[in-house]
């Protein structure tokens, strides 16, 4: 007799932790009934997000760095499970040496996009990147693996925390890289991903107070909508690409400070 | 405003010293009667028009047009002619000249140009002669160089125009903020509809004037005047891109307005800035950077230091200090060189911090105001100081936006941070310390877009400047000021 499989639940990805919905619903997914986050979960994970983004900010650029990669080690591991879960290994393939590409830059960001500026007058005057905080990403609804990483990578990169809404219509991708993220060395809270209704959850993460930016790569025709919510609390709002990568994709989370220090004896 | 009614007639004030007054002369700008709005090169007879005033004797200057939609729409037609026919195809490098030639001329007439800014915003000559103008002309300098070198400001990319800018600023730096606007503008090959703020049209109206000497072609740059109806006239309009300049309630407005339009945005929007004094600070360059944070430019400054935090060890040495710096100040005619503190830019800008201050009052804040001889007409308010104010009071949370700073203090630097970025806003902060390490750490921890450490309210063409959170996005100045005007292939 052949041995009966046991099955996963598919859970949501919050502070580091797998809770089901605090609202008790599940949707069904690619074959699998997976949870529905609510409203409160959307905000639990904002307020985890907010606790967890001062320290990923304030790690080195070259730990957050290895963190990534790292990221990218434990996805190798489970190029199988990944492969069936998106449109095969070659989007796998894009997907973790996309998460390479992203480690590396952690700690050339300062040098690519700030400057040290020349004032007309005794001063020292320099302009770092950094992060924006709390980021909230609509997941392109396809490609399911590639998509998601393509807009987590270059946020967590320059240090924000983020609230991902999965793609409704492949979530167990994003479920199968909650699993890899909490076992890489990402802090718990850094990334937080949420499976449900994208109408239902993206309007109040668009709204939230506590997010600074909030991307749209992914949000189809809701964005006229999102994008006036987002005016709320002055959000950057990121029109990023769904499956490629760039330095610049990551300025679209970053800040500009800019510092001054007289010279003198 | 009884407490100010009462000052009004103590003398011999400041502090015993007597200036015989040094008035610049008013006779070094020019104006016209009426102006009509600039566009396509030519003074287009508005409909509609309003009287523009001194603030500091609520005398008349000129009658200046009330654009409506209708006369919007022209300017942006206008923009667009001249960006399709001839600037979009322009070699850097000779749109770099004519960017020159501008701030060659706005060096030669800069004296003028001083005055007029003094008369129509109430400023002190000495700011709008030592900082407004020679700034204005730097940054026009500053962009002309980069308009033929845009392809090494973006590694791996290809950047082009994006067609019309719509620019709106504020009442505060008139003529600087045009520059803050037109020249990256320009240098990145767009056309720009600009509308100066309602109180403050001259300076803009006048620059035409420059425009015309530096033979900029027509449509390339149109400035359109009129009140708030005027500014969402131009938002609303088909241009490409809006760059705003004022409060964080009407940014919010514009952002909304602009939901899924695909327009690109830059706001630059409120700010109520912290400066913190450790108890190493050197005390007495921190007084003179916590009056230049505050009291520069009557507090008209969105990056104004205008929440003090002392440490508390040195916190009656630091109030002492300031208190006697206050009565130094000279409050009253702009236009005369020693002149610290100038007019109020309007009635209803008065009326607002009139407003604030009562509230600081009531809720129980203690105020300390220098005697000081105000002139009796025009729009002035004595350099006010709070004490005894907590976080959650009105004058600890919103933009007053006028000479009035908050004291608050702290004893360790996590609680500095803590206070200091407690705020939705982070435009500046300032930290006063002789350590280093402590100067980087809290760089570092404030979370704002410029950071003046042992120093305040420092600006150059060269230097980003722009917000955290609601204090906007985008970067104005410097490479990261060109990234806004660009669309990248």
């Amino acid at each position: 007799m052949s041995r009966l499989p046991v099955r996963k639940t598919y859970k949501l990805f919050i502070g580091g932790e797998f809770p089901r919905s605090e609202s008790g619903r599940t949707y069904e997914a690619e074959g699998q009934n997976v949870a529905r986050a609510s409203r409160k979960d959307l905000r639990d994970a904002v307020r985890i997000a907010r606790g967890a983004f001062g320290r990923w900010a304030g790690m080195t650029a070259y730990n957050r760095g290895q963190v990534l990669y790292r990221v990218a080690e434990m996805m190798e591991a489970r190029r199988a499970e990944f492969a069936e879960l998106c449109s095969g290994p070659k989007e796998v393939e894009r997907s973790i040496d996309r998460v390479v590409w992203y480690a590396g830059w952690a700690d050339k960001l300062a040098q690519v996009l700030g400057s040290s500026n020349p004032v007309a007058g005794p001063y020292f005057n320099f302009t770092v990147p950094e992060p924006t905080g709390v980021v909230g990403i609509l997941a392109p609804p396809e490609p399911a693996l590639a998509g998601l990483v393509s807009r987590v990578a270059p946020a967590i990169v320059g240090g924000n925390a983020v609230v991902v809404v999965a793609s409704e219509l492949h979530p167990l991708a994003a479920v199968e890289l909650a699993e890899v993220l909490a076992t890489a060395d990402v802090p718990g809270g850094v990334v937080n991903i949420l499976t449900g209704r994208r109408e239902e959850l993206a309007p109040v993460l668009a709204s939230h107070m506590d997010v600074n930016a909030l991307d749209v790569s992914g949000a189809d025709g809701q964005v006229p909508e999102l994008e006036e919510l987002a005016a709320e609390n002055v959000k950057r709002v990121v029109h990023g690409a769904p499956d490629d990568q760039s330095p610049w994709e990551i300025a679209g989370f970053l800040e500009l400070k800019t510092v001054w220090h007289p010279i003198g004896v | 405003m009884a407490e100010l009614e009462r000052t009004k007639d103590r003398a011999p004030i400041p502090a015993g010293w007597e200036y015989a007054s040094a008035p610049e002369s008013r006779d070094l700008v020019t104006l016209r009667d009426r102006y009509g709005l600039f566009v396509g090169g030519e003074w287009l007879e508005p409909k509609e028009s309003y009287t523009t005033i001194d603030p500091s004797s609520e005398e008349s200057l000129a009658e200046v047009g009330q654009a409506s939609e209708a006369e919007v729409e022209l300017a942006v037609q206008s923009a667009r002619d001249a960006y399709e026919n001839g600037w979009s195809a322009l070699p850097g490098s000779e749109r770099a000249k004519y960017l020159f030639r501008i701030a060659r001329l706005l060096q030669e007439r800069a004296r003028e140009f001083a005055v007029l800014e003094s008369l129509n915003g109430g400023k002190p000559i000495r700011e709008s002669r030592d900082v407004d103008l020679p700034l204005a002309a730097a940054h026009f300098f500053y962009y002309a160089g980069w308009a033929d070198k845009l392809e090494y400001a973006f590694p791996n990319r290809t950047p082009k125009p994006l067609g019309v800018a719509g620019q709106i600023i504020p009442w505060n730096f008139p003529l600087l903020m045009l520059a803050w606007k037109i020249a990256p503008a320009l240098a990145a090959g767009n056309t720009v509809v600009l509308k100066p703020a309602e109180t403050t049209p001259l300076s803009a109206l006048h620059f035409c004037d420059i425009l015309r000497q530096a033979e900029l072609p027509p449509g390339v740059v149109n400035i359109i005047t009129g009140d708030g109806s005027t500014g969402a006239a131009l938002v609303e309009s088909e241009v490409d891109k809006v760059a705003f300049t004022g409060s964080t309630d009407v940014g919010k407005a514009i952002q909304r307005r602009l939901a899924g339009t695909g327009k690109k945005l830059t706001l630059e929007l409120g700010g109520k800035a912290a400066n913190v004094i450790f108890d190493d600070a050197a005390l007495d360059q921190a007084v003179e950077g916590i009056v230049n944070g505050i009291y520069f430019n009557q507090g008209h400054v969105c990056c104004a230091g205008s929440r003090l935090l002392v440490q508390e060890s040195v916190y009656e040495d630091v109030i002492d200090k300031l208190k006697r710096r206050l009565t130094t100040l000279r409050v009253g005619d702009p236009l005369d060189k020693n002149t610290d503190v100038g007019a109020i830019n309007s009635r209803q800008q008065l009326e607002k911090i009139t407003e604030l201050v009562k509230s600081g009052e009531e809720e129980g804040a203690e105020i300390y105001q220098p005697p000081c001889r105000l002139p009796e007409k025009g729009y002035w308010f004595v350099p006010t100081v709070f004490t005894n104010v907590a976080q959650s009071y009105r004058i600890a949370q919103e933009e007053i936006f006028g000479p009035v700073l908050s004291v608050l203090t702290f004893r360790t630097p996590d609680e500095a941070v803590e206070k200091a970025n407690n705020t939705p806003y982070g435009l500046s902060a300032g930290v006063w310390t002789e350590k280093g390490s402590r100067i980087l750490s809290m760089a570092q921890r404030l979370r704002a877009g410029v950071i003046w450490a042992n120093t305040y309210n420092r600006f150059d063409p060269a230097s980003p400047f722009g917000g955290y959170k609601e204090s906007g996005f985008g970067r104005e100045g410097g490479r990261h000021g060109l990234e806004p005007y660009l669309r990248f292939e």
